[in-house]
């Protein structure tokens, strides 16, 4: 039995109607293409109307099949299918062109833009006619939920669910939670203390009922998908026995090893080999360095094993692989400091007393190695100058384009500390100040009134090599003040380089594991950079936090917040949708060939030794259809993209072409080359 | 000729970055040729040789595949399996007589719109230079030839070590 077609072409107001004649469209459509038996043409297809228009239609006519010419599938796809189901259409049965996006709004000519309507039309018709009902797939959602990271985001998010009654596995790589907040001593634009509102949420989390912390874990493989994640997570040997560890500390006091530390004091501080990062750790179990322990060396000292009271150091521990059932994951891996010796110019690594902004978040910090005296390099000076260089390895094409969001503030705060903390001038070398949240423009205000002296003007150089005897014993900044237009030097004891901040080193290769993306500089991808901005186009994995772009700490805690609020719904929702668009093999046609084995990334296809067919494990299945295009022998079906479809709308769309069956071609024998042909 | 040729051209888009390329195009109204008609697919992946012959059989002058960056794919790595057969798909149309620059694999992640229109301009002008492709319609003919070629091969079948 034929189809029975129907064709709505949307005006969009004039969003359409002004570049294309949606009335010819949809006559030329009633008339001329083959099982159309209603076109018709709306101001607002989409509105409450249109859609009761496509309804009654499909009741009144008997419809068996919808085309919308509108706007783009992603748009509206999910509308036009639900009006189809509500009058008892099997939603998958409508189809969607694109009218709008990709014609109207992109032509110049109104006879060519309706041209392409029509073929688009034609493809749209042609396959419509060939799609089949499908049923979308709903699977179980585990209740418990993967966090990665245990920075300010990771934490937050770890909270939000482990409140709601949920159970969270909060991994972090190294041996306390915390993330770089912890590293800091006051955040702006309130100049709270960092430690004084971070390190209560570490602890809550620590003792949490609904929380099983794994540091000095990383997640090392994940399968599975939405609703049913399976993953592998290496806990790396710590050399203390967990359970055993009080955190006395005792180890730490007596270990005689002590090497500089440079992950939590930014190569400013020394730690020892046996360690907390720092005193307000959590958890508070120390960890064993093995590259720098003196008994990992030359089986010598054991100083902590004989001296812990609980028997808790165990030498010979090894990595342990704990595999855990998650619903969600959600990624917030943070960021990494630009390596400022990548700018030679500006001396770091070569000039002493030139240092990045997280070794001067260290210098500055109570807790830090000076006991937050701002000092030079000799441990005793205090600046009468200081230079901080803003946008250093951010916002320049040669490192990274991006804007890392968080250094304007950042400068701001050191400005301040430096003039409460001591006599010197401070200079800030700045390109565009951007002090756009709240409170913020009220900081830099403070700071101009506090005395800050703010030049606009990227620096050229700093350079020890002086040229006048003011200079001498000095640093000199070399700059062009592009207000005044004019080459200058002003000599300082300290300059502070804001380095930019950039993705983890491994977040590509880690994206991979997740099965999430990145932008080119290595951002993962959110969903939708506006309206989505926490899901990713992998389901059931989110992003919190600085790993999906440079932002600052209440930016992160949202994030956090927002992605376990997704996750949430997840799990109270308790079984997620799947749409069937996944790929099947007829196993009576299949030779066993196994070429489609090795084309799914997803190990979503399984080969049957006994019966020698190749199979889909459609939970696992995404639907990226390559296996389909890969079978030699056709037999692999993509549900909605079959190869059927796929050649009717290539039909369709050609139908005023030379050679197509449909339209006013000549009649110019077509043999046409087959799959065997190739 | 009275009307210039203005070629006719299938673009197969995926579904997460291209496509959205193109919808972005249209969101910024960046104007660019109407000859690409665009067919989206899940991933570029899913563009399967034949694909792109039955289009230029059926009358099409040229083919555009697009996906997502390398190392960007939705689906993980299947573009780099698209590139693959691009480039086998590539030898297969010289050994039959179309020039390659009528399809073409473009990248255009879903923030690039002005890339995809640029690219869009680019195949349409480099289509129109080269003219109507009229596969069918030359069919007879190049069977002809191919038959012309079959011949010579036959005829140096042992020099040229093809067995028959």
């Amino acid at each position: 039995m034929a189809e029975r077609v129907g064709v709505y072409v949307c005006h969009c107001g004039s969003n359409i109607a002004g570049m294309v004649d949606v009335e010819e469209v949809a006559r030329w459509a009633g008339a001329n293409l083959k099982d159309v038996v209603v076109a018709r043409d709306y101001k607002f297809m989409c509105s409450s109307l249109g859609q009761a228009m496509i309804e009654e239609d499909i009741k009144k006519e008997k419809l068996t099949r919808v085309v919308v010419g509108a706007c783009s599938p992603h748009l509206h796809e999910k509308t036009f299918r639900r009006a189809c189901q509500n009058a008892g259409m099997n939603p998958y049965l409508c189809q969607m062109t694109n009218l709008r996006e990709h014609v109207s709004w992109v032509s110049v000519d109104r006879k060519l833009a309706t041209e392409k309507a029509k073929a688009l039309v034609s493809a749209s018709v042609e396959r419509v006619k060939r799609q089949a009902p499908l049923e979308p797939m709903y699977v179980k959602v585990n209740p418990a939920t993967l966090v990665i990271g245990g920075g300010i985001a990771g934490l937050q998010a770890t909270l939000e669910l482990a409140d709601a009654g949920y159970h969270v596995y909060l991994v972090e790589r190294e041996p306390s939670i915390g993330g770089h907040m912890a590293q800091f001593d006051k955040t702006f634009p309130t100049l709270d203390c960092s430690a004084c509102i971070l390190t209560p949420k570490m602890s809550e989390v620590g003792q949490h009922e609904n929380v099983t912390l794994l540091t000095y874990a990383e997640v090392e493989e994940v399968s599975g998908s939405v609703g049913n994640f399976k993953v592998k997570i290496r806990k790396k040997a710590r050399s203390v026995i967990y359970q055993k560890c009080t955190g006395c500390g005792i180890c730490s006091e007596k270990c005689p090893r002590k090497v500089v530390d440079d992950v939590f004091e930014a190569g400013m501080g020394t730690r020892k080999a046996i360690y907390t990062p720092f005193p307000q750790a959590v958890p508070r179990v120390p960890v064993i360095d093995r590259a720098s322990c003196i008994w990992f060396e030359r089986q010598k000292c054991g100083a902590c094993k004989k001296l812990c009271p609980t028997d808790a150091i165990d030498f010979d521990q090894q990595d342990e692989v704990i595999e855990v059932e998650v619903g969600n994951i959600i990624a917030a891996t943070g960021w990494k400091m630009f390596d400022c010796k990548r700018i030679p110019q500006y001396g770091y690594g070569r000039l002493a007393n030139v240092y990045t902004s997280l070794e001067f978040e260290r210098l500055c910090n109570a807790a830090g190695p000076t006991g937050g005296k701002i000092v030079l390099r000799d441990g005793k000076t205090e600046p009468k100058e200081v230079a901080i260089i803003h946008c250093v390895g951010s916002r320049d094409v040669k490192y990274n384009e991006h804007c890392s969001a968080i250094c304007c503030m950042a400068a701001l705060k050191f400005g301040h500390l430096v003039l409460e903390k001591t006599q010197a001038k401070v200079y800030s070398f700045y390109i565009d100040m951007r002090t756009n949240q709240k409170g913020y423009e009220e900081f830099y205000q403070r700071l101009l009134e506090e005395g800050m002296v703010f030049v606009r003007g990227k620096v050229a150089e700093v350079t020890d090599a002086a040229r006048k005897p003011s200079e001498q014993g000095k640093l000199i900044v070399q700059f062009e003040d592009t207000l005044l237009g004019k080459q200058q030097r002003i000599p300082v004891d300290m300059v502070i380089l804001m380095g930019a901040l950039e993705p983890q080193a491994d977040a590509k290769e880690f994206g991979l594991k997740l099965g999430i993306s990145c932008s080119m500089a290595g951002w993962y991808t959110e969903r939708h950079p506006k309206l989505d901005p926490v899901a990713t186009m992998t389901d059931g994995v989110f992003v919190a936090g600085a790993c999906q772009g440079a932002k600052d700490i209440p930016a992160s805690v949202a994030q956090g917040a927002a992605a376990a609020a997704r996750v949430q719904g997840m799990i109270t929702k308790g079984k997620v949708m799947i749409e069937p668009i996944v790929a099947s093999i007829d196993e009576e046609s299949c030779s066993g060939c196994r070429i489609c084995n090795t084309m799914c990334p997803y190990n979503a296809i399984e080969f049957d030794p006994e019966k020698e067919v190749s199979r889909v494990i459609t939970a696992l299945c995404k639907g990226c259809g390559t296996c389909v295009a890969s079978c030699p022998a056709g037999v692999i079906t993509g549900a909605h993209f079959n190869n059927d479809q796929i050649f009717a709308e290539i039909e369709g769309i050609l139908w005023d072409a030379a050679a197509s069956p449909h339209g006013n071609g000549s009649a110019a024998a077509k043999p046409q080359p087959t799959a065997a042909s190739l | 000729m009275s009307e210039p040729f203005e070629p006719k051209i299938v673009g197969f888009l995926c579904n997460w970055c291209s496509y959205r390329a193109a919808d972005l195009a249209g969101s910024a109204r960046i104007k660019h040729a109407p000859n690409v008609r665009i067919i989206r697919v899940m991933c570029s992946g899913r563009v399967d040789p034949t694909f792109v012959l039955k289009a230029l059989a059926l009358g099409a002058d040229g083919v555009m595949v697009a996906g997502c960056h390398p190392g960007e794919c939705h689906y993980l790595e299947q573009n780099y399996k698209a590139m693959r057969r691009f480039h086998m798909l590539k030898h297969a149309l010289q050994a039959m007589g179309v020039d390659d620059q009528r399809v073409r694999l473009v990248w255009a992640s879903a923030a690039e719109g002005q890339q995809l229109a640029d690219a869009i301009d680019q195949l349409v002008e480099d289509v129109r230079r080269l003219g109507p492709l009229n596969w069918p319609a030359n069919w007879q003919e190049d069977a002809q030839r191919l038959k012309a070629l079959e011949k010579i091969a036959h005829e140096h079948a042992e020099a040229m070590e093809v067995l028959s």
